[in-house]
């Protein structure tokens, strides 16, 4: 049981990873990827690392979330093709 | 069946990958900092995966935990200092970040490389100008 919820939490990261990747909208990449910091947290929750969960919690769904998106609004949005 | 215990050692390094591929093969400098990111915390991720025990709990003295069946926690107060680290690092890339869109109007790496290479060319000749 405590296997199988881990592994779940471990697809849906490689899922959210590949797809953050693999999105032309930089903003939609960015939400991605704070979707996967959040998992993230969960994940180190599981790890019994409720220090880590807090923080990744804190700064990595939410800090570097809105530093990129800002980021995104000060540049261009769609990523450039060729 | 070794394997199947250690997956977390296996998708802390599939992680990394992904992040690696993105950082190497997307020419989009955004995208290459969300990479940078994976694989920042893939890395967290197999370091606190090193310290996990079966069945612990988490290491703090509260009630009556067992500290023999408590996680180790050296490799989490290491990390909790890396992610901060990485969210600095962030902070400073995505600032030059903007600070290149403003000079050259691209944030595509080819793009960019070849926009400097004339700008080069033409300081050169003014400088033998000058001279």
């Amino acid at each position: 049981m405590e296997t199988a919820l881990n592994l779940t939490f471990i697809v849906l990261l490689v899922a959210t990873a590949l797809m953050a990747v693999w999105a032309r909208d930089l903003l939609a990449a960015v939400i991605i990827f704070s979707v996967y910091s959040l998992i993230m947290a969960l994940m180190w929750q599981r790890l019994q690392a409720p220090d880590l969960a807090l923080t990744e919690a804190a700064v990595g769904a939410g800090v570097t979330t809105v530093l990129f998106v800002v980021t995104v609004f000060k540049t261009r949005r769609r990523e450039e093709e060729e | 069946m070794r394997l199947l215990h250690n997956y977390h050692y296996a998708a802390a390094m599939a992680l990394f990958c992904i992040g690696l591929y993105t950082v190497i093969v997307r020419r989009n400098i955004i995208k290459k900092l969300i990479g940078l990111n994976i694989m920042e915390t893939s890395v967290f991720f197999f370091y606190i995966s090193l310290g996990y025990l079966d069945g612990g709990v988490a290491p703090i003295h509260a009630g009556s935990a067992d500290p023999a069946r408590m996680v180790n926690p050296i490799p989490q107060a290491l990390i909790l200092t890396g992610i901060v680290v990485a969210l600095s690092v962030t902070a400073l890339a995505l600032s030059m970040v903007i600070l290149l869109y403003r000079q050259y109007g691209t944030l595509d790496v080819d793009r960019l490389m070849r926009e400097e290479e004339p700008a080069a060319e033409g300081a050169a000749g003014e400088g033998e100008g000058g001279a």
